[in-house]
């Protein structure tokens, strides 16, 4: 992690979506700082993943604006996905090769070098078995889903994006998540989109996406 | 330099996945067997004009493209991972490294459709190799640079198959029409000076069509 993460920001202001004519969230506007675990939350449907979407900027909202800071210095649009790791069930993987041959693909199309070594260490963090040969195909929901969470950290980013991340997992894969978040902590802030009762006494505050409220989370 | 590794990057992914699924190849090299068999047998014994033959070359290349090339964006579609590569990997990334692995695939599959086609047809008979192989090339390059930013286009509607051909006939008239020109002059033993307008029309559509996919694939990348 680089040391330069000292002031980490994450600022949204007057965001508001809507499909066709349905208004998904109105004028949402918030801030999450460095050591901060920020929860997203609101019923089916309310758009906490439409609201990460927009923040991780391959969505557009139709009004309102979101910038990132590290170091003091706003990052580049076009830059946020440098300094943005992200997890969700809905996020795919290419199920044709192994874990190994993913994480080598994620590495090198961000510009990092692969290392086979570090890649194993971050199977083993994960509690998938860095030995194991056959494709991602053959994996078990629980399985892909702690995969996505190497995806989320394997370039080290001072922004943590996890929708529903519990999601498919048994009680070692949610402590999984839960030591990735307390470590991302000390690194960086975690985004939580979830209504998990679990998940949320993980949060410092919390978004009603529905009411636009930020309320300090009872943990 | 990081756009020129994601680039790499996403060429690589994409032949390995190839390499494993056989997506586009299964698909193409059926089209390719099949319709030269049809051509084949329905010609049988008709004398052809060069410029009948360079224009059936040009009707199996077009459709062979259209048949494989759109795969390159809606495979991704199909299998949820665009959203995967939009956190990865920046638009110019993306754009690049699905135009280089086209340009590859069209090039292997011309290749392949222009040695069955002389091995199939016994009236075709390239007199001039070099030029013929050039306007092969060139349209090949323009084949995969409008397919690209058209099956970007089209890879999150519901009716691709129907958009895909329908969508590139116009963008690719100009491409078709001096490339079947150029191919004939090539096979009648022409001059280079007599094709020379023909490659000017086909490098020039290359570069037009390149540098407004470049401009436009952030649009059409983004949701």
């Amino acid at each position: 992690m680089p040391d330069v993460i000292d002031q980490l920001k994450l600022s949204a202001t007057g965001l508001s979506k809507q499909f066709n004519r349905r208004k998904i969230f109105h004028e949402l506007t918030f801030t999450v700082g460095k050591g901060e675990v920020f929860g997203i939350t609101g019923k089916n449907g309310s758009g906490k993943s439409t609201l990460l979407r927009i923040l991780a900027g391959v969505l557009t909202p139709n009004s309102g604006s979101v910038e990132f800071r590290v170091g003091g210095a706003a990052i580049d649009p076009e830059k946020v996905i440098e300094v943005l790791g992200y997890a969700a069930p809905y996020l795919m993987l290419y199920e044709e090769f192994t874990a190994l041959e993913n994480i080598r693909f994620f590495s090198e199309v961000r510009g990092l070098p692969f290392d086979t070594v570090r890649a194993r260490d971050l199977l083993d963090r994960v509690g998938l078995p860095s030995d194991r040969r056959d494709v991602v195909h053959n994996y078990s929901s629980g399985m892909k889903q702690r995969l996505k969470l190497v995806f989320a950290i394997l370039h080290q980013p001072p922004f943590l994006f996890l929708d529903e991340p519990t999601t498919n997992l048994d009680q070692d894969g949610i402590e999984v998540v839960y030591s990735l978040i307390e470590e991302q902590r000390r690194h960086g802030c975690v985004l939580i989109a979830t209504n998990d009762a679990t998940d949320i006494t993980r949060c410092d505050r919390l978004l009603d996406v529905t009411t636009g409220e930020v309320s300090e989370a009872a943990r | 330099m990081k756009t020129m590794r994601a680039v790499w990057a996403i060429f690589l992914k994409d032949v390995r996945s190839e390499v494993r699924t056989r997506y586009a190849v299964n698909a193409l090299l059926m089209f390719v067997v099949t319709t030269l068999a049809v051509i084949m047998f329905s010609l049988a014994g008709e004398v052809m004009s060069p410029s009948a033959q360079a224009g059936i070359l040009w009707v199996v290349m077009f459709f062979a493209a259209m048949s494989g090339l759109s795969r390159s964006f809606v495979s991704e579609e199909e299998r949820g991972t665009t959203f995967t590569l939009q956190l990865c990997s920046g638009p110019l990334g993306v754009y690049f490294g699905k135009l280089l692995f086209n340009v590859v695939l069209v090039i292997l599959l011309n290749i392949v459709i222009v040695v069955l086609y002389l091995l199939t047809m016994d009236q075709f008979v390239i007199n001039q190799p070099g030029l013929f192989w050039l306007v092969i090339f060139l349209g090949s390059l323009g084949l995969a640079a409008s397919t690209t930013i058209i099956a970007a286009i089209i890879a999150r509607a519901s009716s691709k198959g129907t958009l895909f051909p329908v969508l590139s006939f116009p963008i690719l008239l100009p491409l078709l029409m001096a490339g079947i020109d150029a191919t004939k002059l090539a096979v009648e033993d022409n001059v280079w000076d007599a094709v020379w307008p023909d490659l000017q029309i086909l490098g020039a559509y290359i570069v037009v069509v390149v540098t407004a996919s470049y401009m436009l694939f952030d649009y059409v990348w983004k949701d």
